[in-house]
């Protein structure tokens, strides 16, 4: 009599085996990554081996004196997620808190606006973007890739989702009676009441803003304001630094570990954050 | 929550706490989206050092593309490489989301699978694509250890065939995100009254039967609402391929999806072509993302 | 945030006058065409009223000096060697009171060529410190900017024929527009050699000397049979088809465009027929240029018997410095191949409109012409130079030799090659040509398709690339 199919330990035993294999599919090519950034280049042209090797610090040596300023991009890559990130969160938070706590004629209809855009993806509009930048002489600027976060329909939603749940319309009122002013109110009560919410979103802008590659790539040229992945791109092309794959492999760590490590640290945030996103949206 | 009167002065503010939003979106979204639409009735690139163009055609460039077995195969390109890394991504994550949530199984080291899963979400595309270009190249790590476990005997040139080319596509795509589903879902199963499980098992149900009559159906919405984010992100689909394949889409252009090509037409500076090219993407997206608003809508109510 | 929103009002501002789409913008180009169109029939005029310009501006130095280049080389010879260069940081000098800027942008994905364009389509209404003063071509892309107005003729620079008599005469083709002006100047020259590793010479043929090893590879045919007696023996000819494809495209009778429409030559087609019977025998892989596959056989693991190359490919490529590469224990072998060719090479070009043309074209003069200064980069760099008379003499100078190539003098044998290139067949559509046919017909040897359908692709991309052309 099977009438349970096979027992609770037995589903157990094939649930942590199939989770053990996928877990090494996801990490085991950042464990080649890191095999491969610790060995010379003519050490990677004998094959593979799982053992690191002794090169890494050779081979990091080498990208920070190479042609491509990858310090620099990363730094770059910082400034722009990171401006994007607060502009964004802020921003949305303010869109949000507009639609949320006011009772103005085109707030319907701003609102179902914001929901029938969010969709729309920013590259059917990259033509003439990349136009109005060339007008704007914005072109190889960082400008055009920082104060677009400000319109994040998607930012707005989950903030609007939020503050439905969690803010309730007596605060504001009550501080309206305080005699707080309108901006202050957004400012000292209303953000600070948002801020696990803010904290999720100014983590996926973030993120986001960070991996993003097709906009960056058509509006920076220079070598000194591009982002780090167009310079992992450009590792495609040629280029002579390809003779070191010691390097390349470094360089690619270099972009992924970084990020990694902060993954770790906030992933508890991410993963809740991906989570509630979802039963909201 | 009408309050007339006191609160009505205040109103005012909803509109001043919306130009900073509105204000953008004309300017970085709508303005390009309408120039953007505008171009696409002209003929108009640069070649070189000469421009061509402005000059009126109509409609001309939309024959141009739609007739086109191009634009057809690029589609086509984009939805299948989709379709082999949605359904074994979809798959996986209903039966990982099954297995979270299964009060039955208890799992142990929950977050730690789930932030393993996650992880490669986070990661860069473009440095993820480099890094699977160099693992899968002829004589790449890859290669090597399956040549050393003696699975092959000469390397596998995997960029050299069509379906290799795709299905690391599909893996990729996979890989970053089924995590994404997986916690997606599972916060769906989570909103599943626990009671209907405990009946359910009450009338000796098996885990399978309970899986398929109960959660499936009260999935639904939120598998649609999956189906049709992932239908218009796999429409965006750019950075993989593009780096995985240097641009050129190849083997025979079998990767080229349509936002590579709409980035050909923007890298030549042909304004006239993008013009028309976004302009169908843009109905394509509409079309699928107002299914998602209705569904959104729905929901509230 | 006040800055924000600043550049926020700039930017509404100047939306309201911009929604003509291409509007005001393709006026300038438009001018800019019909400037391109009168001078393909009247050249002679807008260049006299540059070298006027030039002539004027000799008067009163610009401050800046602004060069757009591509990597670093030009940056490195003008620091080592012209004399009165200061450097100031990375990407800043000064010469005298002259303050030099480099721009530099790398070629990947055409982003150099892209850059250029638009620095050179402002030129006119840039300010005088911001103008393009010098930029540097390659000779696939030469035409694309010396058959313009936009490149000063180097005679209005002031630079007479006599001064360039010892100069290689294709460097010079390579950047004479339709009217046969020339337009810029390089200071090497690029003639290519087959290099063969000893060791499987003399392993599979039974020497290493190049004269004999010539003999196996003298033509095409010849090259095809030793390739199958170098799979007997568990080698490859070349690692890539590609190694081979610039000999073929230097040696062509057509351009890639005649006439507006895209043109295949019959040794481009040959190159097509030999390759794909190289590579389906297994004698020859498909890797690109440059990628970590194509470079595995600078390394005795790689299997590879030869690579062609110019002068540099030694330096850059063959990893001298690494242990246990072939070319640290001096394994290879240098012979002419089965037809000359040249590959790569910097052209300099003063941009119509410098605010120092005197300082260019003293710059050029020094650095393209002087013996001396040539004579130290050969030494210092190993360069192949632009001057017959001192590569010449270095090549008989028997106290030159080369540690890769295992103690040869290969400079007589370029001395040689570079005499017979020729150069009559270049069209400005040739770089993206050549980067498209080689990925396009990769799918024709990869056998995903046919011949034709590969052509197929090629003429696609080539379209794409260049909307204006037909096939």
């Amino acid at each position: 009599m099977k009438n349970k199919g096979l027992g609770i330990k037995g589903r157990r035993l094939i649930a942590y085996t199939v989770l053990i294999l996928i877990s090494f599919f996801c990490l085991f090519w950042f464990y080649i990554l890191f095999i491969n950034a610790s060995r010379s280049h003519s050490e990677l042209t004998k094959g593979f081996t799982l053992i690191p090797s002794t090169h890494l610090l050779d081979n990091w040596v080498n990208v920070m004196n190479g042609t491509l300023p990858i310090v620099r991009g990363m730094l770059n890559s910082l400034i722009i997620a990171g401006s994007s990130a607060v502009l964004c969160t802020y921003f949305s938070a303010m869109t949000a808190y507009a639609i949320h706590a006011y009772n103005f004629k085109l707030r319907n209809f701003m609102f179902t606006f914001i929901l029938i855009i969010m969709m729309i993806p920013t590259q059917v509009n990259a033509q003439g973007f990349l136009q109005l930048v060339d007008k704007m002489n914005l072109d190889n600027s960082f400008v055009p890739l920082i104060i677009p976060a400000i319109a994040a329909p998607v930012t707005f939603f989950y903030l609007k989702q939020y503050m439905e749940s969690s803010l309730p319309l007596s605060l504001i009122e009550a501080a309206r009676i305080d005699g707080s002013g309108e901006f202050k109110t957004f400012n000292k009560i209303v953000l600070p009441l948002m801020k696990p919410a803010i904290a999720v979103q100014a983590i996926f802008s973030f993120v986001g803003n960070w991996n993003n590659y097709f906009t960056p790539a058509l509006i920076l040229h220079d070598n000194e304001k591009k982002t780090l992945p167009i310079l992992i791109a450009q590792l495609r092309g040629a280029d002579f630094l390809k003779f070191d794959m010691g390097q390349v492999y470094m360089m690619i760590a270099f972009s992924i570990f970084p990020v990694i490590i902060i993954y770790l640290v906030l992933s508890k945030h991410i993963v809740q954050g991906v989570a509630l996103g979802s039963v909201k949206g | 929550m009408k309050k007339k009167g006191r609160v009505v002065r205040y109103n005012k503010w909803g509109y001043i706490f919306l130009i900073p939003f509105v204000v953008v979106y004309i300017i970085f979204n709508l303005i390009p989206l309408v120039t953007t639409i505008y171009n696409s009735f002209f003929e108009c690139y640069r070649s070189g050092l000469t421009q061509v163009g402005p000059n009126y055609v109509g409609l001309d460039n939309y024959e141009t593309l739609l007739g086109s077995k191009e634009l057809w195969q690029y589609l086509g390109n984009t939805f299948l490489i989709w379709l082999m890394g949605f359904v074994p991504q979809i798959l996986l994550s209903l039966l990982l989301a099954a297995w979270f949530s299964d009060p039955s199984l208890r799992l142990k080291g929950q977050r730690f699978f789930k932030t393993v899963i996650y992880l490669p979400n986070v990661i860069m595309a473009s440095a993820l694509s480099m890094l699977f270009f160099t693992l899968f190249s002829e004589g790449g790590p890859v290669n090597s250890m399956l040549l050393q476990m003696g699975l092959i005997e000469e390397p596998v040139k995997f960029f050299a065939s069509v379906w290799g080319t795709r299905g690391i596509i599909a893996f990729m795509n996979i890989l970053m995100w089924f995590g994404n589903t997986t916690i997606l879902l599972m916060a769906g199963m989570m909103g599943i009254d626990t009671e209907l499980f405990e009946a359910a098992q009450v009338d000796g149900a098996k885990p399978s039967q309970i899986f398929f009559k109960i959660t499936m159906p009260l999935l639904k919405p939120i598998l649609l609402y999956t189906l049709i984010t992932s239908l218009i992100g796999g429409i965006q689909m750019f950075d993989v391929p593009q780096v995985l394949s240097n641009g050129s889409g190849n083997p025979i252009r079998s990767c080229m999806t349509v936002i590579m090509y709409l980035n050909k037409h923007l890298y030549s500076k042909n304004y006239g072509m993008g013009g028309a090219l976004s302009v169908i993407l843009f109905v394509v997206t509409g079309i699928l993302s107002l299914i998602v608003f209705r569904m959104t809508v729905k929901k509230e109510k | 945030m006040k800055k924000r929103f600043l550049s926020l009002l700039v930017a509404a501002t100047m939306v309201v006058s911009m929604f003509a789409g291409c509007g005001s913008k393709d006026n300038a180009a438009e001018n800019n065409s019909s400037n391109s169109n009168t001078a393909g029939t009247t050249n002679t005029s807008t260049t006299q009223e540059a070298g006027n310009q030039a002539a004027d501006n000799t008067a009163d130095q610009g401050k800046v000096l602004n060069i757009y280049a591509w990597n670093e080389e030009f940056k490195s010879r003008v620091t080592d060697f012209y004399p009165g260069y200061e450097v100031v940081d990375n990407t800043h000098g000064k010469i005298g009171e002259v303050e030099v800027v480099w721009n530099i942008t790398p070629s990947d994905n055409n982003a150099y060529q892209d850059n250029l364009d638009a620095g050179l389509l402002k030129q006119e209404s840039a300010a005088a410190d911001e103008k393009i003063d010098i930029f540097l071509v390659e000779a696939d892309y030469a035409l694309k900017y010396v058959d313009t107005p936009y490149t000063m003729s180097i005679a209005d620079l002031g630079i007479t024929d006599a001064e360039l008599a010892e100069q290689y005469q294709y460097t010079k083709d390579v950047v004479t527009d339709s009217n046969g002006v020339l337009k810029g100047l390089s200071w090497q020259g690029c003639p290519g050699a087959l290099f063969y590793s000893r060791a499987v010479a003399k392993e599979v043929l039974g020497t290493d000397d190049p004269a004999e090893i010539q003999k196996y590879v003298s033509d095409w045919d010849k090259f095809v049979e030793t390739a199958a007696l170098m799979q007997e023996s568990g080698y490859f000819m070349t690692s890539s088809v590609m190694d081979t494809f610039r000999v073929y495209s230097n040696n062509v009778t057509s351009k890639w465009v005649e006439g507006g429409k895209i043109n295949i030559d019959a040794n481009i087609m040959k190159w097509v027929e030999d390759s794909k019977k190289m590579y389906d025998a297994g004698q020859t892989g498909t890797h690109g240029l440059w990628s970590d596959d194509w470079n595995k056989g600078f390394y005795p693991e790689g299997k590879v018997f030869c690579y062609f190359g110019p002068a540099w490919l030694i330096n850059f490529c063959m990893a001298a410095d690494v242990e246990g590469s072939i070319g640290n224990q001096g394994g290879w072998g240098a012979t002419e191949g089965p037809q000359g060719f040249f590959w790569g090479g910097t052209w300099i070009c003063a941009a119509a409109g410098t605010d120092n043309a005197a300082l260019v074209k003293d710059i050029m003069l020094k650095i393209t012409t002087d013996p001396e200064i040539m004579k130290d980069i050969v030494v210092k760099t190993d360069d192949f130079v632009n001057n017959k008379s001192v590569m010449n003499a270095m090549a008989a100078d028997t106290s030159y030799s080369s540690k890769v190539l295992g103690g040869q003098n290969p400079l007589a044998m370029y001395c040689k090659g570079v005499e017979s290139i020729d150069l009559s067949n270049l069209s400005n559509y040739d770089s993206g040509c050549n980067i498209d046919f080689q990925s396009a017909i990769t799918n024709y040897f990869e056998g995903n398709a046919t011949l034709e359908e590969a052509l197929d692709i090629f003429y696609q991309s080539v379209a794409e690339r260049y909307p204006e052309l037909g096939y």
